[in-house]
């Protein structure tokens, strides 16, 4: 009976042999599961039919945790893997659920290229600026003069505008938001599985524990007022300006057009083919 | 080209009959007659042509080919594909193979059939694209890291390129491994008569699907008494996990299991070394009464074997032990030989892989290793010259 109150509305989008889950009290990869979750309620997806793909990281567990098929794959290939499943499976819904290290660094070339073909899949990228799971070593994404485990100076890289990345690459659907702002993001979410081709979410998400403490944020109730303050939304903005600065994150959609996508013009090509007089 | 009359062609999935073709293209057409309808590859000499192939082939029969950035991604998309039930391969040479590598572990580990052709060229680094080598068979053993045993063939012609395919395709659906087809550059640009045989008569073996329907308690990684788990694929409701992390039966990440850990890495190095025998193949010439065997694979066996039929004709009893799987290495076979004969010869293009096998399961027997780099094979002549001097 108390079993039966205390049940959570989306248990069954987890396995919940495998929880309790392994990430930080007040790290944001909780409020991304639970609007990942919420974003399949929502669309009454059939879950037999989503395939959740990560890479290495501590989102990267989160294909550990959802009750779909899933794979954990090799750091920064959650993108080459998941082009395989969907061309080989046109049905699934793929989505692709990684960190701004392993998406943008080390797999950053396949995320230029799944985006310039158009592929038909959804790729959500928990930013936290850092990489976490090693212990808050800088990366891609890192804010320029701020601290990290590698940056005791302060960070001299310019960091990736994944938003204007995304754009430039040819992404059908592109929108940035924080942890804050969950139905906003949930109702991305929504809008990338549904959209045919290659969408992309990045979330600002917190990591109090390495980011924040290195970055006078040390709580995660830090870290979220620092989104309140800074979060500006500009829809359909320019996505070159989509900045992220101490006073500034930029948040909203960015992108949302339509275009052949790279399952589609693999099936018209296969008619051709297939139609075809010779093998020369 | 395989040209036939054109209407007949039309949707025929396996080219049946005698063709004049290359090897790589005998390779493509190998793959799709064990049931390949996945290619994930990058330009790469000499192994382009396979890939050329399979981009006019595939899409006729349903198939799926891209050309991905690079192949470390071919190797990845080449899992996936795999995963969502569909028998996929890539095709490369040396520097792709070495990409290949990491995503060869995660093959390993996950247990995805898949099949990788590497049309072997000199290295090290690019060495020579146009040019025949054997220098990654040790690669393809121990390339990625961590333990693990994997499949490698090595073809000497243009039909076994067709053949040696098909059998890598069944060999990785029916141990769950990434199988090798080890080319070479000779190999895989020779041109020579093959026969592809008609559909129904090639054997073909598909992954053991569960036995259960999806339930909770699924495990997809409890092995059968051959140690090798029954596949589910994505989309048909099994909600099961995999990850290149150590794992239980359940697919669940145990990284602080000492149990864990033993269980699944024996498991995976003993599927194969438990099922060596129906695995390994080597095809025998001429050992009956043989008092000096040459150890050949690939190119290098026909040499060996011309160079053998020379020696029987000046009265010298030669034999050649042609190795058609390189892995797992076929220690007892070398071994029966070895103790027959009064030396070995390991003719190879490389500066001795092999033949430290050869030296290891020979034991006491003598072994000379006749070393070729660059564009020549051996000749017959110079392994003649090896086994005269063996005997004296």
């Amino acid at each position: 009976m108390i079993e039966e109150e205390l049940r959570h509305p989306y248990d069954k989008f987890l396995r919940k042999d495998r929880i309790p889950h392994i990430w930080c009290e007040g790290c944001g990869n909780g409020i991304i599961l639970n609007c990942f979750a919420r974003a399949l309620d929502e669309l009454d997806m059939d879950l037999d039919k989503v395939a959740v793909v990560s890479g290495i990281g501590c989102i990267g567990r989160i294909s550990g945790y959802t009750n779909t098929d899933s794979f954990h794959t090799t750091h920064g290939r959650p993108i080459a893997f998941a082009t395989g499943v969907k061309l080989a499976n046109p049905e699934l819904t793929v989505a692709v659920i990684s960190g701004d290290g392993d998406l943008f660094a080390i797999g950053g070339n396949h995320f230029i290229h799944a985006a310039r073909r158009n592929l038909d899949i959804k790729v959500i990228c928990a930013n936290n600026f850092i990489y976490g799971m090693t212990g808050g070593q800088g990366g891609p994404t890192t804010p320029m003069e701020t601290w990290t485990t590698t940056t005791p100076y302060g960070n001299i890289e310019q960091a990736f505008n994944l938003v204007h990345l995304a754009a430039a690459c040819g992404a059908v659907y592109v929108a940035r938001w924080t942890t804050l702002q969950t139905r906003w993001l949930t109702e991305s979410i929504k809008k990338a599985l549904q959209k045919e081709g290659f969408s992309f979410v990045e979330i600002i998400s917190e990591c109090p524990e390495i980011f924040g403490r290195y970055n006078k944020m040390d709580t995660a109730l830090k870290m979220m007022k620092w989104f309140k303050e800074a979060s500006v939304v500009q829809h359909f903005s320019e996505p070159a300006k989509a900045e992220i600065t101490p006073n500034r994150i930029v948040v909203g959609e960015f992108v949302d057009i339509e275009k052949p996508s790279y399952g589609r013009l693999l099936k018209e090509m296969r008619t051709k083919a297939s139609q075809k007089k010779t093998g020369e | 080209m395989t040209v036939a009359t054109p209407v007949a062609e039309k949707q025929e999935i396996v080219r049946s009959g005698r063709r004049f073709t290359s090897g790589d293209i005998a390779c493509a057409e190998g793959a799709i007659a064990a049931g390949c309808r996945f290619f994930a590859g990058y330009p790469i000499t000499p192994a382009t042509e396979i890939a050329e192939h399979m981009s006019r082939r595939l899409p006729e029969i349903d198939g799926v080919y891209i050309q991905m950035e690079d192949e470390i991604a071919s190797m990845a998309a080449v899992i996936g594909a795999s995963y969502a039930g569909v028998k996929a391969m890539t095709a490369t040479s040396g520097p792709g193979f070495s990409l290949m590598q990491e995503n060869i572990g995660l093959a390993v580990m996950t247990e995805t059939p898949c099949v990788i052709v590497n049309v072997m060229r000199g290295g090290p680094s690019t060495g020579q694209p146009t040019m025949p080598g054997q220098q990654d068979v040790m690669q393809a053993r121990w390339g990625s890291h961590g333990d693990y045993e994997i499949i490698a063939l090595a073809p000497s012609s243009v039909q076994e390129m067709f053949d040696l395919t098909v059998d890598a395709f069944n060999l990785a659906e029916t141990y769950r491994v990434p199988t090798f087809v080890l080319a070479d550059e000779i190999v895989g640009h020779m041109w020579e008569r093959v026969n592809i045989p008609e559909a129904e008569s090639i054997r073909i073996v598909n992954r053991k699907k569960p036995r259960e329907s999806p339930n909770p308690k699924f495990a997809p990684f409890k092995p059968d008494a051959d140690l090798v788990p029954p596949m589910a694929v994505f989309g048909q409701g099994y909600h099961f996990h995999a990850t290149g992390l150590t794992h239980d039966e359940r697919g669940y990440p145990r990284t602080e299991s000492v149990e864990a850990q033993t269980c699944l890495v024996q498991r995976l190095c003993n599927k194969i070394r438990k099922n060596k025998d129906k695995i390994v193949r080597v095809q025998e010439d001429m050992l009956e009464d043989a008092e000096v065997a040459v150890v050949a694979y690939g190119i290098a066996a026909r040499a060996a074997l011309s160079a053998v039929r020379k020696a029987r004709a000046e009265g010298v009893k030669a034999g050649l032990l042609r190795l058609v799987t390189l892995w797992p290495f076929p220690d007892e076979q070398v071994g029966q030989v070895a103790r027959r004969v009064k030396g070995m010869v390991v003719p190879e293009m490389n500066c001795g892989q092999i033949v430290r096998e050869v030296e290891r399961a020979a034991k006491e027997t003598p072994v000379t290793f006749l070393s070729k780099l660059g564009e020549e094979p051996h000749k017959p002549e110079e392994i003649l010259e090896a086994m005269r001097g063996t005997l004296k």
